[in-house]
């Protein structure tokens, strides 16, 4: 077991590093971030400048090499736009986007999981149709437009919820609505899936048989058996919600990690984007093993192997 | 049932009041509350080159003097007065009795402190144009700062009006320029009180600050800024009275306000031109032949798209520079809409139907879409190059397009010094690379007689214009969307005083 969590480990460092290499090449591949730091207003001996100041004008393998060199001893270096140390900046917006992350996954979970269990319980009734409606609304709903329409609803006609920023409680429950709708529908569909598989299985008829209430069928025996890929699942959604919710941040002007990395691709922050993308990789990597993990403690046959 | 029923809405809604938001508008507390789509990326004046961290630092720091946008005269600020020696030479006599932020008295050394660091490599100032005019500073006695430059620079005097603040010597060698992003300390109306840097700032009317400037008596007494990147966000926080004043909005937008009653529309003229540049040094392009360039030039039908992109009866530029600039020459050469000269022109220069140009647009959004249009009439193809603004400059300078949509805001000074034509002067900034017309450039950039320089520039203009190397297009307007009881309006030069809102 020691010996497989070490080589997962391995491939993971790996991997890490290969997506910091690829993401650095991709950001002079977008052009000279001379040119995009140094402002659209910039004369050709601003840019010159620029790029002596910052040694864009070295080979960017060495570059790369400086920087890796500087990640390995514990400094990610200092944003080139807010003219900080990169690690304090990535604190605050990570603690904002985590927190906002978890409470929508919370409320996935809450949502879909509990839905998913009726509608496979009951397929093809009212309630599983139900379902799959939210499901499917949820699917093809584009984020921005449902975080739109939220504001418009709960801070335009009834102005019972601030539209932006993080200033209380309030703040947070129609962002978190947003991203956690997001997530639902793949959650619930398979809880369902998995509900229908293990509710035909040979054990169950066999704990029905043996006269077993319902609710310790359902809950003890098929939901552990049909969670197994939900915690993969949903481990994969909250390493996703951490990286990827810039537009839910972007429309409700809370400033988090999300937002933090598209702003800094625009502005060809490369110490800052390179952090970013070695903690999102980081957080695959992280989230993956312990979903492992949790699906080992689940299932002992896993834990046996 | 029935009873329970009730009681549990009844609840409900009242959770739901309590949640209410309080509806603060800031004229209830004297305070403003405004919102940018960008964020701001330091407070320290000359590390920054975004306009917002630009307004903002205008409402902390001051310059020795300033330009009243109405007059177009240079009037005092933290200089008392100030008298032109030579072509070289300015005498700055200093205010008596300014405070900064920490109480702390602005004195000569000061101004002299930050003009000599300033001007130095080291220092690294984001706008070498700003500063590197500077040769140096010296005390000539406790009132009195003389400053030199390298060479006679015609915006000398443009250049400290607004873009030179003064800081404390004192505390700059305290806190350094990490403590002047995090901490300002200046001399402006108003004085950081609180931020979290990129969200939000949080700004206090200074009661230090002196009377005589163009910034004093500030009306309102609090400013708080939000940083808020999505439009739909900001309209909604504006008509919900969580804001007072959001800008930079769209023409297509505008509309929607305009109905009603609380809100209301300022749209300013500023000095950002927009025009097609035509690069006639692109190996084997068509353009190098300047009846092609005409050929181009007739065939833009720019009235047409003006009112289409920039409202209906928006005014079009004739050259390339903003009428209200010192040294515009609007009677130059011009070329109206006429098709059927452009095909004569074209055919005439030997130009075969089918013939490909491209164009890098970095503009108006769909105006490079009717350019190939119009184009395409006369049988030429226009290929539109969408990149990123890197690439597209790189490219660009590096002549493998024929055309580049584009627009300049002049740094908002209003002189055309700063107008793109001052850039054709043989550098690489120059993408023309005529030696004449550079010559022309470089006399009239160092040139300190007015006359004499407003002479060299018509010149310029119309040379520009007769060799038809631009297509000039229009001047932008900016839209500013505020409460209908604030009093503020976006200046020419792209910057917002705050400093002189009120609240009616």
């Amino acid at each position: 077991m020691l010996r497989y969590v070490l080589r997962r480990f391995a491939i993971a460092c790996l991997l890490m590093l290969f997506v910091s290499f690829v993401a650095y090449i991709l950001l002079f591949a977008a052009g000279d971030p001379a040119v995009t730091i140094a402002g659209a207003e910039a004369k050709s001996d601003d840019i010159a400048r620029v790029r002596e100041l910052y040694g864009f004008d070295r080979p960017i393998l060495i570059q790369y090499i400086d920087w890796l060199w500087g990640v390995l001893g514990g400094d990610l270096g200092t944003s080139l736009y807010f003219k900080r140390p990169v690690a304090g900046l990535l604190l605050e917006r990570f603690a904002i986007t985590a927190k906002l992350g978890a409470l929508a996954l919370t409320l996935a979970l809450l949502v879909a999981i509990p839905l998913g269990v009726i509608a496979g319980r009951k397929p093809n009734t009212l309630i599983d149709r139900f379902a799959l409606l939210l499901a499917v609304v949820g699917q093809a709903m584009p984020s921005f437009w449902f975080a739109l329409l939220l504001m418009i609803l709960f801070s335009v006609t009834f102005p019972i919820l601030p539209a932006s920023g993080l200033t209380s409680w309030r703040s947070y429950i129609m962002p978190v609505i947003v991203l956690g709708y997001f997530s639902t529908p793949a959650i619930m569909r398979l809880t369902r899936s998995g509900m229908i598989s293990a509710l035909e299985a040979d054990y169950i008829r066999t704990a029905r048989a043996m006269g077993l209430p319902e609710r310790k069928v359902l809950f003890d025996y098929a939901l552990r058996n049909a969670a197994l890929p939900i915690v993969s699942l949903a481990s994969a959604e909250f390493g996703f919600m951490l990286a990827g919710s810039i537009i839910v941040e972007n429309v409700f002007a809370i400033h988090g990690a999300g937002s933090l990395a598209w702003e800094s691709i625009a502005r060809a922050d490369l110490p800052t984007v390179q952090a970013l993308v070695l903690c999102f990789s980081l957080f695959y990597v992280v989230f993956t093993m312990l979903a492992d993990i949790l699906n080992a403690l689940l299932d002992p046959r896993m834990r046996a192997r | 049932m029935k009873w329970k029923l009730k009681t549990k809405l009844l609840a409900g809604v009242a959770v739901l009041a309590t949640l209410s938001a309080p509806a603060f508008a800031g004229k209830a507390d004297n305070s403003l509350n405004i919102a940018f789509s960008d964020e701001i990326e330091t407070l320290d004046y000359y590390q920054t080159a975004d306009r917002p961290g630009l307004i903002v630092g205008r409402m902390l720091y001051d310059g020795l003097i300033s330009k009243d946008q109405a007059t177009g005269e240079f009037v005092p600020e933290l200089a008392e007065s100030f008298e032109i020696i030579s072509d070289t030479e300015i005498d700055f006599k200093i205010r008596p009795g300014v405070k900064f932020h920490n109480d702390q008295i602005l004195t000569a050394d000061d101004v002299v402190f930050t003009l000599n660091t300033i001007k130095t490599p080291e220092f690294n100032a984001r706008y070498s144009i700003a500063v590197n005019w500077i040769a140096k500073a010296e005390k000539l006695d406790d009132a009195t700062v003389r400053l030199t430059m390298t060479a006679p620079n015609p915006l000398a005097l443009e250049m400290l009006a607004g873009n030179i603040p003064i800081y404390s010597k004192a505390y700059w060698d305290e806190a350094g320029a990490e403590g002047m992003s995090k901490a300002p300390v200046g001399t402006g109306p108003y004085k950081l009180v609180a931020m979290t840097p990129g969200v939000s700032f949080e700004l206090q009317r200074f009661d230090g600050y002196y009377s005589g400037g163009q910034k004093a008596d500030a009306a309102i007494e609090k400013i708080n800024i939000k940083i808020i990147p999505e439009k739909n966000t900001q309209y909604i926080e504006l008509m919900n009275g969580n804001l007072d004043w959001i800008w930079r909005v769209p023409t297509d937008d505008v509309e929607r306000f305009a109905s009603r009653p609380n809100l209301k529309v300022d749209t300013t003229p500023i000095m950002r031109i927009e025009y097609l540049e035509l690069n006639p040094n692109k190996v084997d392009s068509p353009l190098a032949d300047v009846r092609v360039r005409k050929a181009i030039n007739y065939a833009v039908n720019r009235q047409q798209m003006a009112d289409a992109f920039m409202g209906q009866g928006h005014p079009l530029i004739q050259s390339l520079c903003n009428p209200v600039q010192f040294g515009c020459e609007t009677d130059v050469t011009t070329y109206d809409y006429n098709p059927d000269k452009a095909a004569e022109l074209l055919a005439e220069a030997g130009v075969e139907a089918g013939t490909s140009l491209t164009i890098v647009p970095n503009g108006t959004e769909g105006v490079a879409e009717v350019i190939k249009s119009s184009l395409e009439s006369l049988g030429l193809n226009l290929d539109i190059t969408k990149l990123q603004v890197a690439v597209a400059q790189e490219q660009w300078y590096g002549n493998m397009h024929d055309i580049a949509l584009t627009n300049w805001g002049a740094y908002g000074i209003g002189d055309v010094s700063m107008s793109p034509a001052a850039y054709l002067n043989g550098t690489a900034d120059d993408i023309v690379k005529d030696p004449a017309l550079a010559a022309l450039v470089n006399e009239a950039n160092t040139t300190m007689d007015r006359e004499r320089r407003a002479s060299l520039y018509s010149q310029i203009f119309k040379t520009i214009a007769d060799e038809a190397y631009v297509v000039p297009l229009w001047t932008r307007s900016i839209n500013a969307v505020m409460s209908s009881d604030l009093g503020l309006s976006v200046g020419p030069d792209e910057f917002v005083p705050f400093y002189d809102a009120t609240w009616n």
